[in-house]
């Protein structure tokens, strides 16, 4: 039961301090002070006290897309495992679920944006739905070795089930399976190399292009929902990347935040020492990892 | 005793609806214009409808399969007509979407605005209806040739109603010409079971050896003849111009359940055979992966509304055969968790197809009443003048994307988990195929989000492209009536699976015998899927009030940021096209799109163009330089055909001859 409370509260507090995370590793990459680890909470709490300003090409569904997409990145919250514990929901089957939350999200960010009839923002949402299409058979490739390794369909036993020894038995099946995750992490969150979310030329964004018009609380909720998917898509990662138990509830926990810490340094990391990739070379690096994945499949298969 | 009788009940029932639907047309045949007759022919097919449907649910419900030996004196034997919940699982899709689109048809053809075809599309609509719902019915081969190909034509008559167009006529001799194929493929297949059985009934579920050449090629038969029709690639050629030309509520009985009956051909003929070699799954589960990746491929490139929800059918035809594979994979590798599962996600998505696919080509209908056009590319913000068909049709558009809380989901989470259930337990490369289905529904998924995103934005979003095609309003209550039904039905099997669960295993018990040795209410999470669907549409309702209260009403507005442009028109808005063109580029090796350019030039460059269009690509690369090649090759055996009847009586008494001595030895 405290698990289950701690679970809701973390998911739900968490995932802008990743954000704030990543800022300051980015600073010090560049030499700068950077805003405090804070500054997406306070960007959020004045987000959502503002007003707003609403095109006036756009219909209710320019405003339903923010609040369907916080909704279904939240239910697909309560389905992932934090750590070495039990999701509060947890069925066979729940992975396909866990998927297409994440689906109906893009469809509603996706439409929304196309409601406001801007060339650019259409390009952003394109370019979204596109590299998704190749995204998502990684994910499930994952997805297909994980239920290989632990012989169960749904999210918290399978990941619970690696521990030491099975990353022993199958490290490189599990070495090439990260390597897909973090590229689906990084395409998923529209982070560098993908895309830039500081860019100041909208003709090369991608997420950030496809919410221009979105301003105040419905803007606060994208951005909420957005740190939101990086946490959860992150949690899947570290899931798999820390095989720990340490026995202790507590000290589970601990290690998972440390854990879910270290990626958003490394998320960090990797922004500050690439630049962004050609939109022509983001679907090679995508195919890519989906051959990783494909790989480490058949690795644990043979 | 009581079971005999509700038999009788319920085949008293079937014959009132079919009665009714092939009357349904004669009213309008004596009055051809007149607004009252259409209404009388709209109430029988509805009556039709739900006397069908009340027997259909009630054999599903309390499963006795019963046969009746109807006429006998026939060439080959007694006819025969039988009811089991297989068939009675086929004929729901088939009441609801005739039933729905002949509601329809009251506001989107009226008799007094279309006297010369109305007589015609409705006469034909019912035929077509009455003939489905007896193809279901008949459990005697030739019987079924015979219905198989009156329906065959009544689809031919009412697809092309409008047959002063060229383009019509084009897809209506396209079509005619695979049906007979196909039914010529079929003929084979009823003289090779003839053969093997010594009888023209529908051999009983798994009572047929699936070893051996003559199983083999039966196999193959059903394969190609049923296939046609259901649209499988690369049989699907005639299915996106039919679709296209045909009235909208026609298509949407033709890809809602016209399609559908080659399945449900597939599936009968399939259960008749014992263990099938596992090459027979295989074969079925490439079929379909082929058929959904390239079907929505080619949907994307599409910019014609009706052609690309054609491609979309060949899509979720795929999404079938994909489930039909893995359960007859499961047969071969004896496991029933593996047939289970890929049948029912197979039998349930039958379902879901026909609603949401007629849902959307109902709402597709509307918006060219309103609009005047099905040209994607000059359409735009139709949503704003029909808010109630915009909003059924994004129903429908997250139903066929498989996008929880709707009733896609439902079917493709069956199959998703007959994929992965396959991993738990699986010995050899056949064993390991039906994991290929995970991540080729996880691609269909994300190319049908990125098309139905392209569809409901450039259609319903945004600015009208021009000003002739903005689109009037709403349209009437029929034609919101018959898609509110429809979309009433996603949403109901999308949050409460539970209630098809039970007739579903029913329709697999009737398939074959003991086939559910496990109930699929243990292995589908039906309880959780409602949950989630509750906790995720309160959870949204409850984000959409908060950030009502909190903005308030009086929102500022201004134009949408143009990104520093001043002046920016409708007629930038991002189109169909260019959205679609990141993924038709990346499928160009298939599908081969052609690009017609003017490129500016020069310091003073003049007026620059770019078109882009999709070919049928098979069609045109493939089958119509087979037939011009074969056309070259066969010109001395032409000079055999060339319309002197005395000479052609002449042939086939020749050929009677000919198998009379062949035969009697």
């Amino acid at each position: 039961m405290i698990d289950i409370l701690v679970h809701i509260v973390i998911a739900l507090g968490l995932p802008p301090l990743l954000l704030g995370v990543i800022g300051k590793t980015k600073a010090a990459f560049a030499g700068r002070v950077g805003a405090p680890f804070l500054q997406p909470y306070y960007d959020l709490a004045r987000l959502f006290r503002k007003g707003v300003v609403i095109s006036e090409t756009t219909s209710w569904i320019f405003r339903a897309g923010p609040a369907v997409t916080l909704a279904a990145t939240l239910c697909a919250g309560l389905l992932i495992p934090l750590g070495r514990h039990t999701a509060p929901i947890s069925f066979d089957g729940d992975l396909v679920l866990f998927a297409y939350l994440f689906a109906l999200g893009r469809f509603f960010t996706t439409i929304a944006a196309l409601d406001t009839g801007s060339s650019f923002e259409g390009m952003g949402a394109a370019r979204e739905v596109s590299f998704a299409c190749l995204a998502e058979p990684t994910l499930f490739f994952a997805l297909i070795t994980l239920t290989r390794l632990s012989g169960t369909l749904s999210l918290t036993p399978m990941l619970n089930h690696l521990d030491l020894s099975v990353w022993l038995g199958t490290g490189a099946a599990l070495i090439l399976m990260l390597a897909g995750l973090f590229v689906v992490l990084l395409a998923e969150n529209s982070r560098i190399p993908f895309d830039d979310p500081n860019t100041h030329l909208e003709l090369t964004m991608i997420h950030e292009v496809m919410v221009l018009d979105h301003s105040g609380p419905y803007f606060g909720c994208i951005l909420y929902g957005a740190a939101l998917k990086l946490f959860l898509l992150g949690a899947l990662f570290v899931n798999v990347a820390l095989p720990f138990t340490t026995g202790s509830s507590l000290a589970d926990w601990l290690v998972f935040l440390a854990g879910m810490l270290a990626l958003s340094v490394a998320v960090g990391v990797v922004e500050s020492v690439m630049a962004r990739l050609r939109l022509i070379r983001v679907p090679q690096l995508l195919v890519a990892a989906l051959i990783l994945t494909a790989f480490s499949l058949v690795l644990v298969v043979r | 005793m009581a079971a005999g009788g509700q038999a009788i009940n319920c085949f008293v029932l079937f014959c009132l609806a079919v009665a009714c639907q092939g009357a349904s047309g004669l009213p309008l045949l004596f009055a051809r214009s007149s607004a009252a007759a259409q209404r009388f022919s709209v109430l029988l097919m509805l009556t039709g409808s739900c006397a069908g449907s009340a027997a259909a649910l009630w054999s599903l419900t309390s499963p006795a399969p019963v046969t009746f030996a109807l006429i006998s004196g026939l060439p080959f034997g007694p006819g025969s007509l039988g009811i089991d919940a297989l068939s009675a699982w086929f004929l729901i899709p088939v009441f609801l979407v005739t039933g729905a689109s002949a509601l329809f048809a009251l506001g989107y053809w009226p008799a007094d605005r279309h006297p010369e075809t109305a007589a015609r599309v409705t006469f034909f609509l019912g035929l077509l209806a009455a003939s489905l719902s007896a193809l279901l019915l008949v459990r005697h081969l030739v019987l079924f040739l015979v219905v198989w190909e009156i329906m065959a034509l009544a689809a031919w008559f009412a697809l092309s109603t409008e047959d002063e167009k060229p383009e019509v006529r084009d897809a209506g001799i396209l079509y005619l010409v695979t049906a007979h194929l196909g039914v010529l493929v079929l003929f084979a297949m009823v003289s090779l079971i003839a053969s093997l059985t010594g009888s023209y009934l529908f051999p009983a579920p798994g009572s047929l050896p699936a070893q051996g050449g003559l199983a083999s090629a039966i196999f193959l038969c059903a394969l190609i003849g049923f296939g046609l029709k259901a649209g499988v690639m690369p049989l699907h050629v005639w299915l996106p111009s039919a679709h296209a030309n045909a009235p909208s509520h026609i298509s949407a009985v033709l890809s809602g359940v016209v399609l559908k009956v080659g399945i449900y051909g597939m599936v009968r003929i399939f259960s008749c055979f014992a263990t099938p070699p596992p090459w027979w799954g295989g074969t079925v589960l490439i079929l379909g992966a082929i058929s959904g990746v390239i079907g929505v491929a080619f949907a994307i490139g599409q910019h014609d509304l009706k052609r690309l929800l054609a491609y979309h059918s060949i899509e979720n035809i795929g999404i079938i055969m994909i489930g039909l594979g893995c359960a007859l994979l499961g047969q071969s590798l004896a496991s029933p968790v593996l047939a289970t599962l890929g049948l029912a996600g197979a039998l349930l998505h039958v379902l879901n197809h026909a609603t949401f696919k007629a849902l959307l080509f109902l709402g597709a209908g509307a918006v060219i009443q309103a609009a005047g056009t099905r040209e994607i590319e000059v359409l735009g913000g139709v949503g704003r003048r029909l808010p109630r068909t915009g909003l059924f049709f994004l129903t429908g558009a997250l139903a066929i994307c498989g996008l929880p809380p709707l009733n896609g989901f439902v079917s493709e989470l069956m199959i998703y988990l007959a994929g992965f259930t396959s991993l738990k337990s699986s010995p050899g490369l056949m064993g390991a195929l039906p994991v290929l289905a995970v991540p080729v529904l996880a691609l269909i998924g994300g190319l049908a989000v990125a098309c139905f995103v392209k569809v409901y934005g450039v259609v319903f979003l945004g600015e009208p492209r021009s000003p002739e095609h903005v689109g009037t309003g709403d349209p009437p209550a029929s034609m919101l009536g018959a898609q509110a039904l429809l979309a009433l039905v996603c949403v109901l099997i999308g949050v409460a699976p539970i209630c098809v669960a039970r007739p579903l295993e029913n329709a697999l018990a009737a398939y074959r015998g003991g086939f559910v040795q496990q109930a699929l209410v243990p292995m589908v999470p039906f309880t959780w899927i409602t949950l989630l669907a509750v906790l995720l549409l309160m959870l949204a309702a409850g984000a959409a009030l908060w950030l009502r209260r909190r903005t308030g009403r009086a929102a500022a507005t201004s134009r949408t940021w143009g990104c520093g442009y001043l002046k920016p028109t409708p007629r930038m808005q991002y189109s169909a096209s260019s959205f679609g063109s990141l993924l038709v580029a990346w499928f160009g090796v298939v599908l081969r799109p052609e690009v017609h350019r003017t490129d500016p030039a020069g310091s003073f460059p003049g007026p620059a163009a770019y078109r882009s269009h999709l070919p049928e690509t098979a069609l045109e690369r493939l089958f119509l330089p087979l037939l011009e090649y074969l056309y070259e090759k066969s010109a001395p055996v032409r000079h055999l055909q060339h319309g002197k009847l005395n000479l052609y009586i002449v042939y086939t008494f020749l050929t009677l001859v000919v198998l009379f001595i062949l035969t009697t030895r």
